[in-house]
């Protein structure tokens, strides 16, 4: 056989650019965010996500409670109630991991959540809501009397 | 294909309130079994919440999320029968999805 020949090549070529098409749109979402999810600082995190500064405000309101018994399992709900809010994110300063969460909303859902999440020993939780490329801030302290990570 | 989500949605008006609950251990990798061992990390990192296949909600979530997570959110202009899909993605590669109309 001759050495590759040209319309052989050419029919693997297509294949490959199909075959990449293809598997595109399963990709297609934001990609996890690895940097910042394994940053092991709060500041680090917050620096992937590419918050430089961000003001506290009132309108982003965290609902959690003072004292949680169980470290595995905190109630947080988080509303953002700046006008056109794109994301939000949540920080849990002390844990080994502190991001947490961060969920980008587009047109037809309100920048809310509430989500249970693992909090290590007592922490200030944050969270930043995004809105016309400005962040703004909460933080609220959560006391945890057992743990919620480890054994 | 991992078990499937329980998807609840509640239509008010025209708002909607959707809780979600995906089977999950979310392992941190941190923790350690009964012999010593660290359990590896095993956990969700990505979920998309779309409304008759317009995606609404993008989330990336960490181990910090807890075992077996669940999760509220609210949508706003969706009417009964509309088609609500959720999904997520864990560290794996294991890939959930599930679709529901809103009642």
């Amino acid at each position: 056989m001759s050495s590759m020949n040209p319309l052989r090549r050419l029919s693997l070529q297509a294949a490959a650019a199909l075959v990449a098409g293809l598997a595109l749109p399963l990709r297609a979402l934001a990609a996890w965010n690895k940097e910042a999810f394994q940053a092991k600082s709060a500041a680090d995190a917050l620096k992937s996500l590419g918050v430089a500064s961000s003001a506290e405000s009132k309108d982003v309101v965290i609902e959690a409670p003072q004292i949680a018994e169980n470290g595995a399992v905190v109630p947080i709900e988080i509303t953002s109630n700046v006008p056109n809010t794109k994301s939000i994110a949540l920080v849990i300063e002390k844990n080994p991991f502190p991001l947490a969460a961060k969920f980008d909303f587009a047109e037809g859902a309100a920048p809310y959540v509430k989500v249970n999440v693992k909090v290590g020993e007592s922490s200030f939780v944050r969270v930043l809501a995004e809105a016309g490329g400005k962040f703004y801030s909460a933080s609220k302290e959560i006391k945890v009397t057992i743990g919620g990570c480890g054994g | 294909m991992a078990e499937p989500m329980k998807i609840r949605a509640t239509l008010k008006g025209d708002l909607c309130d959707v809780r979600v609950l995906m089977v999950h251990p979310m392992e941190t990798g941190l923790r350690k079994d009964t012999n010593g061992a660290v359990v590896p990390a095993h956990f969700i990192q990505e979920m998309t919440v779309k409304v008759n296949g317009r995606t609404v909600i993008e989330g990336q979530i960490s181990q910090a999320v807890s075992r077996n997570p669940v999760f509220s959110f609210r949508l706003n202009g969706v009417k009964a029968g509309d088609k609500l899909e959720i999904a997520w993605l864990d560290n794996k590669g294991e890939r959930s999805q599930t679709e529901t109309a809103i009642a």
